[in-house]
């Protein structure tokens, strides 16, 4: 038989179905792949073999007897900021190392009522703070791609990077991810795959490890787009357990895909020409709106003007956020706990000194920098403000287009060590990116060329709030039009 | 503004981060690096703008104020770095 770990998710739940072959079957071959291939890619942190063999086994026996979900037996990698009951969560972090939560996240929970099969928890930037899969407590993961002839380790991006790196190792179907300022669609930009960050309260935040709440969002990273829209909807509902959780229908997006584009009106923000930006990727950008166009979609410049600001607002919000969700870890009750500790303050700041890296310590004492007397106003009520002109913006010209076309990031992806040595250059790979989380509107990543040293770059569409269909049908008509079809040689 | 080593001193005491000395002073440059790439907000017009703190455009919901959910002391406990008998344990501290 073929190699089953190359098939896309829908490919894999059909021929499930079909019983065309186990789901046994398909998951041993998953787990072979991760065992030759994480020594060297170091994308799962923790694989759950035996869990998974325990789920295929169950997702077997309902499709014996006809029964299953939509995504009945399919192998998928979770990154490491879902709770999973009984198995360990670390966020990627030295401070979670050896915690066990003893409930599910509601995403997960709703991909297992589906009848997915959990292939193991996948490395991350920790707490998701980066954009590199540096500052993982585990390590970093190394992109499946390499540049030309160059054998340079290159970072999948983050911070789901362990996940976007999976999905093109072909070490699980599809993974779950997250997104607070870029999360999932650069890293899906970096190594060819697919990622979709949902409309903020689509996807529950019950059971995500947090970083900043009114800006994460849980999604998928898969090989196509009609894979996106499939995953997609098993992980998004309406979750009473989450307070900014939508109570909306969770429509099936798989109806947008190949449905013409003819009449839709497409944005392109001038602002989002940005210094340094390479010329390859300025020209896939206007090759995507050359497809679109072709396509029967009518292409209008539009004007985003405070596109500029987003990124420094996003760095003061993010970090206020995370300086107050990030206060529970304080060694009383779960987490790393400081030997020896001398008084009640020295308890609280060598267990926090000890179980963080230095980008979360840097980004909480920003925070709390922010925050503090003296400086809220100047600092984070301004950026408050300026976030809602951000969201103006784009209120601005949903009269005037359906859905816009940027590039996903400014670059292809670097190699390891090679942005570490400024934070701020390392933050601007979410230039793109972080508009979306900000105004919370839905943004899909697909991948729609190479580099000149045969590295995948991708565009990205945003859409109005709740308007997934439309963000699905715009990325759908990319996919076709790109016709991206390379995958990383093997040297894992 | 120019953040010195008294402030990232302060700052990491309010983060309960232990910061140890010659880690201060490098702390204060990244910290200023950074602030200088935030200070471009001061450009934008922010004149009579509501602050915005969440994407949803609903008010919170409401529930009954009934228990529902509760008697699991072992699964609160499941991580604690230390218990006994249905409690946390933490180090005795006087001060």
């Amino acid at each position: 038989m073929s190699d089953l770990t190359k098939l896309t998710l829908k490919a894999a739940v059909d021929g499930l179905k079909a019983r065309d072959f186990s789901s046994e079957e398909i998951t041993r071959a998953f787990i072979a792949n991760i065992e030759a291939a994480n020594p060297r890619l170091n994308a799962y942190v923790l694989p759950t073999s035996d869990k998974a063999l325990d789920m295929a086994r169950a997702a077997d026996a309902r499709l014996a007897k006809g029964e299953g979900g939509p995504l009945e037996g399919a192998p998928l990698g979770i990154k490491d900021l879902f709770c999973t009951d009984g198995v360990q969560t670390t966020a990627g972090s030295n401070m979670l190392r050896g915690f066990v939560p003893p409930y599910e996240s509601t995403v997960t929970a709703n991909l297992w009522r589906d009848g997915a099969v959990m292939l193991g928890k996948l490395n991350m930037d920790e707490f998701a703070m980066g954009s590199s899969n540096e500052t993982s407590a585990f390590g970093p993961v190394i992109n499946p791609w390499k540049s030309g002839a160059s054998n340079a380790d290159l970072t999948p991006g983050g911070s789901s990077g362990g996940s976007a790196a999976a999905v093109a190792g072909d070490l699980c179907l599809a993974a779950t991810a997250s997104d607070t300022g870029g999360s999932i669609r650069q890293p899906a930009a970096f190594t060819g795959t697919v990622g979709v960050k949902p409309t903020y309260g689509r996807a529950s935040r019950f059971g995500m490890v947090a970083f900043a709440s009114s800006l994460d969002q849980a999604g998928p990273i898969t090989k196509t787009v009609e894979d996106a829209a499939l995953m997609l909807r098993s992980m998004c509902s309406f979750d009473p357990k989450d307070s900014t959780s939508l109570d909306v229908e969770t429509p099936d997006w798989t109806q947008s895909l190949g449905r013409s584009v003819k009449g839709l009106r497409i944005g392109i923000p001038k602002e989002y020409v940005v210094d340094g930006m390479p010329a390859e990727q300025m020209e896939l950008w206007e090759k995507g709106q050359a497809w679109l166009r072709e396509a029967g979609a009518e292409i209008v410049e539009i004007s985003l003007p405070h596109t500029k600001y987003a990124l420094p607002a996003y760095y003061i919000i993010a970090p206020a956020e995370a300086s107050s969700n990030l206060a529970r870890y304080d060694g009383m009750r779960f987490g790393h706990r400081a030997a020896d500790a001398k008084s009640l303050t020295d308890l609280y700041e060598t267990t926090r000194a000890e179980g963080f890296g230095k980008e979360v310590q840097r980004r909480l004492t920003i925070g709390a920098y922010v925050l503090s007397a003296g400086f809220y106003d100047a600092y984070y009520v301004r950026a408050l403000k300026v976030r809602r002109r951000i969201a103006e913006d784009f209120d601005n010209v949903w009269g005037k287009v359906d859905a816009i076309l940027t590039p996903s990031t400014p670059s292809a992806a670097f190699a390891i060590g090679n942005r570490q040595i400024d934070p701020v250059t390392m933050y601007l790979n979410d230039v793109f990116t972080v508009t979306a989380n900000l105004a919370g509107l839905p943004g899909i990543s697909v991948p729609a060329g190479l580099d000149k040293g045969g590295l995948p770059l991708g565009l990205q569409v945003i859409g109005k709030a709740l308007d997934e269909a439309t963000v699905f049908q715009v990325a759908s008509a990319l996919e076709d039009a790109a016709g991206f079809v390379a995958k990383p040689e093997k040297w894992w | 503004m120019a953040v010195d080593v008294a402030t990232v001193r302060r700052v990491a005491h309010l983060a309960r981060i232990k910061t140890p000395e010659g880690r201060l002073e490098p702390l204060a440059q990244e910290l200023n690096g950074i602030l200088a790439w935030i200070e471009q907000l001061n450009e934008v017009d922010v004149e009579g703008v509501e602050p915005m703190t969440s994407n949803v455009h609903q008010p919170l919901r409401l529930r009954d104020d009934v228990v529902t959910d509760g008697n699991k002391v072992a699964d609160v406990l499941s991580n604690a770095p230390k218990s006994a008998d249905g409690f946390f344990v933490v180090p005795k501290v006087v001060e």
